[in-house]
């Protein structure tokens, strides 16, 4: 306790105008912190009215929440489902042939995506674009593709192609080309140009510096990134089926609309499992992606 | 080693291959993984194709259909004023579901965050239960939350904000978790010396650093919610959903295209504002990119 003694102290009349100046930055932050949680709060107000918020409704419906979900684990016969699991799971082979169309759905609509984004993403990248317009008109593309929702895309496919796989891949497809050609233009904006001057230099053509200056820098990331998108695209490929472009959903909304209780959660289970275990391998194949980006 | 190698200048290509092999690998040896994954991938792109049942032709009369659609949506109109006041509002009714949605589910993630980090509490059990029941919660898509709440508090707008805060408290938690998990030590430990209490140690040390990463998350998540929005109304669940989903299936397609101009404009206009208050706060603007 002794050791107060050893610090120095400024005489007042220096410290003063320091002390004058800490409350004075503290009161600054304070009103700052203070006019944000205002208009914060005013915003907050306007919404709740907008979207029609009324804690009484809340307070009156919450336990319906709890009821809710015990409902779904509860067998026809009044069992909870984990006391007959053949009888909760009687449609598991059926669920898991949609499970396996809606990854597929997933699977396709990310790997055409990723081709569409990554041959745009060079037109829009900043660095290695052609000329000024194709590097406006590829972003404005880009843009409007993952702005678009990709059920609004889902919705309009299904009129032109009918009903089916087809549309949700198309859909994915075009919001995924969206979301991952910014994504990629981002990651060549970042590249060294040395090599790509290298290349230049050597007479080597556009398409040939991509290739040989271009591609060996920025390959795992991209990769890495289409890997999220993947995991993206399964979550979205599960609701597809609410406006008829296959996969696991359209069965889904149909248990939970005429109410299948049972049904609603074993499907659910089944959804959140091949979510996970995607997330898990995805999460493994990117760390090994980003390793060997830093071993470079 | 002992003879000298010439300049490079005075080889050709063939001396030097034959003289340097190792500096020409077969490119069977050297990409001849990247080329087996590369085919595998495709084989299984092209065999997906053939399984959703795509054929050119069925295809090339789809992307016809899809352009006499294309030409029915110019130019985008809503009829009458009426007809847009009516979409303005239900676009209003969007933007204030995405950003309730949003707040409430940073206030609810923010103390099972701290539950699920290693660094606030080292019980490995309470750690566990946390991140798996925020990985069942994320697992499910905003829209099949939205129709699990329309059976609980009925139709209308309450159960998008509800559905939209479930699926982003999973998301919320999970990212903030990760935030608090890359604190520095240093702060805490300080106000620990100095005689403060574990929760002046979370408010003085902790809160301070982390806040400014998850504000920029949360706002970066309220644009990308504005998105997430626009479609929870196809089931139901307020907002500006309801109508395109129904102008689609009347097949009133210079509203659709009305519909989604507007869509455009207002996801644009809130990216702007959400861009600009996270460059106030964090101070770089990819900071919030998770």
């Amino acid at each position: 306790m002794g050791m107060h003694g050893a610090i120095a102290r400024l005489p007042d009349g220096q410290l003063d105008p320091l002390r004058d100046a800490y409350r004075a930055a503290v009161a600054a932050r304070r009103r700052r912190t203070l006019v944000g949680s205002a208009i914060l709060l005013a915003a907050v107000l306007v919404a709740g009215g907008v979207a029609e918020i009324d804690l009484r409704r809340v307070a009156e419906n919450i336990h319906r929440l709890p009821d809710y979900v015990a409902r779904i684990f509860t067998l026809d016969d009044g069992r909870p489902v984990w006391r007959d699991p053949a009888e909760w799971m009687w449609g598991v082979g059926y669920w898991t042939r949609l499970l396996g169309e809606t990854v597929l759905i997933a699977y396709l609509g990310t790997a055409t995506g990723a081709v569409l984004g990554f041959f745009l993403c060079f037109f829009a990248s900043a660095n290695l674009a052609p000329g000024g317009w194709t590097r406006v008109a590829s972003r404005r593309c880009l843009e409007f593709c993952r702005t678009v929702p990709e059920l609004v895309f889902a919705l309009l496919f299904v009129q032109a192609f009918g009903l089916g796989p087809l549309p949700g891949v198309l859909a994915i497809s075009i919001h995924t080309a969206g979301a991952l050609g910014k994504l990629f233009a981002e990651v060549v904006e970042n590249i060294d140009m040395r090599p790509v001057e290298g290349a230049k230099s050597c007479g080597a053509s556009w398409s040939q510096a991509i290739r040989y200056a271009v591609m060996p820098q920025v390959a795992s990331n991209l990769a890495s990134y289409a890997l999220l998108r993947f995991e993206i695209n399964v979550r979205g490929a599960a609701v597809m089926g609410f406006v008829g472009a296959g996969g696991i959903g359209q069965d889904l909304i149909e248990a939970i609309r005429k109410f299948y209780y049972p049904d609603v959660s074993a499907m659910l289970v089944l959804i959140i499992l091949c979510v996970t275990a995607i997330d898990l391998a995805t999460e493994r194949l990117r760390h090994r992606l980003l390793g060997w980006e830093h071993q470079r | 080693m002992t003879n000298r190698s010439p300049h490079a200048g005075d080889l050709d290509p063939v001396t030097a291959r034959t003289r340097f092999p190792r500096s020409f690998p077969s490119p069977l040896r050297s990409h001849g993984a990247a080329m087996a994954i590369f085919l595998s991938l495709s084989g299984v792109l092209a065999w997906g194709y053939s399984i959703v049942g795509v054929s050119p032709m069925r295809f090339m009369e789809g992307i016809g259909k899809l352009g006499s659609i294309a030409l029915l949506m110019l130019p985008p109109d809503t009829g009458d004023w009426a007809k847009f006041l009516t979409y303005l509002y239900a676009l209003a009714e969007t933007v204030a579901i995405a950003l309730l949605g949003t707040l409430a589910a940073a206030i609810v993630a923010f103390p099972v965050a701290l539950l699920a980090s290693r660094n606030v509490l080292a019980n490995r059990v309470v750690h566990f239960a946390s991140r798996r029941i925020l990985d069942c919660v994320r697992g499910v898509d905003e829209l099949i939350w939205a129709l699990v709440w329309i059976n609980v508090v009925g139709l209308g707008p309450f159960a998008g904000v509800l559905a939209i805060a479930t699926a982003n408290a999973g998301i919320f938690g999970k990212l903030f978790s990760e935030a608090i998990e890359a604190s520095g030590r240093g702060p805490v430990e300080g106000v620990l010396s100095t005689g403060g209490n574990d929760g002046h140690a979370v408010r003085y040390g902790l809160l301070p650093q982390v806040v400014p990463v998850l504000l920029s998350q949360v706002l970066y998540y309220f644009e990308s919610n504005t998105r997430s929005a626009t479609i929870i109304g196809i089931v139901g669940a307020g907002g500006i959903g309801l109508h395109i989903s129904e102008q689609i299936r009347m097949l009133e397609y210079q509203h659709v295209s009305a519909i989604i101009l507007m869509i455009l404009v207002a996801v644009a206009l809130i990216d702007r504002l959400s861009s600009g208050l996270r460059l106030a706060i964090v101070g770089t603007r990819a900071a919030g990119r998770a």
